[in-house]
């Protein structure tokens, strides 16, 4: 009887984790300015007073002003443009009427399609002042983002960038979320691999150059244990402490990353 | 917007259908259809009703499964 093949199978390049082209990587760009500008227009619109609705009323403008459409409308039913979520609330905070108050922070997520391809970035704003300690703690998740980029290169693995957040979070008292993850990100919103924000979440699979990954790190000030509320879409910390979240799109290239989320 | 990780269970094997898939009991007690992960059939390593494995669970479809990992 003839012996079957054993072994690896020699895989066609790209089948996995889509590496893009430099055309495809443009039209994310595209998109990934389009959230940019967003991001950086909601600084002027997030304060004391303003009710969450209004942050996903002037996102969604925003998008389709730039003739992109938003990638979170419609997406397993999720019935906005952007996730607003308030202190204790992690992500996919649902925009409605809960207005802001001074000293809150807020998790605003938003994606963008441009010529069929994704971005995906988030950041947190203070609104008015807060005090030094949730200062520090949006401060801390920004670095780690940072931290988590800066590991995006060729021959870097993912386990690489989630050890890079997870020990800038931890090693700041902080915890990281395991049940969200981070993602590959092109004509799908969430594509392989995931991403996940801790080392022993994280798989080895090395990064090549064209990989386009969205890095999320979610931290919390408490637990790291987080629950769902009944809205079926908001998670929030188990114990009620703060949490941040910042998140860049990121094209893996190879002697670093490039991010296409910022302006 | 971020992804959910699956969830990763143990439970024993209780029942093999056809195409590879098996019918396995949690250790919760519910019962989950789940698939052979490629890794494992690429080893050629069995898998017989009485097999405790781990299997990883969709967050989005928590009645199927992925067996991940047999153990002794």
């Amino acid at each position: 009887m003839t012996e079957r093949a054993r072994g690896r199978v020699r895989r066609r390049r790209g089948a996995g984790i889509g590496i893009k082209t430099e055309a495809e990587i443009a039209a994310m760009r595209r998109a990934g300015r389009v959230v940019a500008e967003v991001l950086e227009a909601l600084n002027g619109v997030v304060g004391p007073g303003v009710e969450t609705a209004e942050i996903d009323r002037v996102a969604d403008e925003l998008i389709c002003a730039r003739g992109a459409a938003p990638s979170f409308k419609g997406y397993n039913g999720f019935p906005a443009s952007a996730c607003t979520s308030v202190n204790d609330e992690v992500v996919h905070g649902l925009p409605g009427h809960r207005v802001l108050r001074e000293g809150d922070i807020i998790g605003v997520d938003v994606g963008a399609i441009v010529d069929g391809y994704h971005a995906d970035a988030a950041a947190t704003y203070a609104v008015g002042a807060i005090a030094p300690p949730v200062r520090r703690l949006v401060r801390v998740t920004k670095e780690a983002l940072f931290e988590g980029i800066a590991q995006a290169r060729a021959g870097r693995t993912v386990r690489d960038i989630a050890r890079a957040v997870q020990a800038r979070a931890e090693g700041s008292g902080y915890s990281v979320v395991r049940e969200l993850v981070g993602h590959g990100i092109g004509r799908d919103m969430h594509e392989p691999p995931q991403v996940a924000n801790y080392e022993e979440g994280a798989s080895d699979l090395e990064l090549r150059a064209g990989m386009t990954l969205a890095i999320e790190p979610m931290v919390n000030e408490g637990t790291s244990d987080i629950v769902r509320d009944a809205d079926g879409w908001t998670f929030r910390t188990r114990d009620g402490s703060l949490s941040a979240h910042w998140e860049h799109t990121v094209v893996v290239r190879e002697g670093g990353a490039e991010i296409i989320t910022s302006l | 917007m971020s992804k959910e990780a699956p969830i990763e269970v143990e439970g024993t094997v209780v029942e093999t259908r056809p195409n590879a898939m098996f019918r396995v009991k949690l250790e919760a007690g519910h019962e989950v259809l789940a698939h052979v992960s490629g890794k494992i059939r690429m080893s050629y390593i069995r898998i017989l009703p009485g097999d405790r494995v781990k299997v990883e669970l969709s967050p989005y479809d928590l009645k199927r499964g992925r067996i991940v990992w047999r153990y002794k």
